[in-house]
């Protein structure tokens, strides 16, 4: 008998094909972004088909939720409607012809995969007690491979730095209406447990820092558009520091665990679940200034570009 | 198939005929105000019953209670969400 989930998920495969497709042929970029969004919502569904709880979180909060206020943030910051033009045919047959090499190489990864290759599953098993987290996903990320998470954190600081450099156009928000403020009572503070809740689940279940950082920027960027808080007009420094505080604490870790245990991002043995705990802490609250301040662009008072 | 299963998906199917009334709303009413009015209240609503339905269905009471947070707050961001579009349209209109 065949899963009747087969159903579902071919609506869903064949939905984001055709979302995918809206959001390339899209000649308005506003619609563009709106599809961009909608695929992230549709591709944390299939994570979850995929019994991938912690990408599913991961894709809708951060790659449908905080990428899509980025996107549109953007838009409205351009000072030109971006001006559609169809590409020269050469261009657009080299581009093709790149996309079937894309698409023919990964399809060849797939079928020639050996099939013993079940990813780290079984080596990430045997060492889970060790990890002092029983996550499986929070426990490669900041135990056994903590140093790609060391360097996403570092990729996402440089990004706020070149924005900062290059300064954009102040945020404008405009008035709201008198239901804002009540919503922003509701959302604000509810936003706070929650990126509690979610930070403090990642030991044992999906959850962890970005997520819960993401829920954290979000709430911070209903302040910033409500204009209950004004990051520019004060705080620039501080709001510098700690989005800075995640990265030098992090590379902190790395140094104090060459000096500990004489291998670098290695935790004390025993100490485990305290040094993932802290960094995890750190990480939320600075990844999620970090995003409020991408998204609110100049920190620095009455800087342009 | 127990009493609760059958409440619980009962009302779950209840819910997404609220859902497919919005939808329909969407692509049939004429102007951005009416569209609103359809989508708002039918998600909401069928939203609304789809937790309902969940919760029955949920092992435990902590689940059930994190399904009606999350009901809360997109009924309350659905709100709000809904209103600033109705702002936003009425003063290109004006």
């Amino acid at each position: 008998m065949t899963d009747p989930w087969i159903a579902f998920d071919l609506t869903l495969a064949g939905g984001m094909l055709v979302v995918a497709w809206l959001a390339l042929a899209s000649r308005a970029a506003f619609q563009m972004i709106v599809m961009f969004m909608m695929f992230g919502i549709l591709a944390s569904l299939s994570w979850v088909r995929l019994n991938a709880p912690d990408v599913a979180l991961a894709e809708a909060a951060v790659g449908a939720g905080i990428t899509g206020a980025l996107l549109l943030r953007t838009l409205s910051s351009l000072r030109h409607a971006p001006k559609e033009r169809a590409p020269h045919w050469p261009i657009a047959m080299v581009a093709g012809v790149l996309s079937l090499i894309i698409v023919g190489a990964l399809g060849a990864a797939l079928l020639m995969a050996p099939e013993a290759s079940l990813g780290y599953d079984r080596a990430v098993a045997i060492r889970l007690d060790q990890s002092g987290v029983t996550n499986p996903v929070t426990a490669v990320l900041l135990n056994f491979r903590s140093y790609d998470t060391l360097l996403e954190i570092a990729v996402l600081s440089a990004a706020l730095a070149i924005m900062l450099m290059l300064g954009s156009k102040p945020l404008s928000p405009r008035p709201l209406g008198p239901l804002f403020l009540p919503f922003a009572k509701v959302i604000v503070p509810s936003s706070v447990i929650i990126a509690g809740y979610l930070l403090w689940l990642g030991a044992s279940q999906p959850g962890g820092a970005f997520q819960a950082a993401a829920v954290l920027a979000a709430g911070g960027i209903v302040l910033i558009l409500g204009q209950h808080y004004d990051p520019r007009a004060r705080d620039g420094a501080l709001i510098r520091l700690v989005c800075g505080i995640g990265l030098a604490g992090f590379v902190l870790v790395a140094i104090g665990g060459q000096i500990l245990t004489s291998e670098m991002l290695r935790y004390p043995e025993g100490l485990e679940k305290t040094w993932i705990v802290m960094i995890e802490a750190t990480l939320t609250v600075s990844v999620a200034a970090t995003l409020a301040a991408l998204f609110v662009g100049a920190l620095r008072k009455g800087t342009t570009a | 198939m127990s009493v609760q299963d059958i409440m619980g998906v009962g009302i779950m199917v209840l819910g997404t005929v609220f859902f497919l009334a919005g939808t329909v709303g969407i692509l049939r009413f004429p102007d951005a105000f009416s569209r609103l009015h359809a989508v708002t209240k039918a998600d909401n609503l069928g939203l609304a019953l789809i937790a309902l339905g969940t919760s029955i269905l949920a092992a435990d009471g902590f689940t059930a209670a994190k399904l009606f947070l999350i009901w809360i707050l997109i009924a309350v961001s659905g709100a709000i969400g809904g209103h600033l579009i109705a702002r936003h349209a009425l003063r290109d209109k004006s």
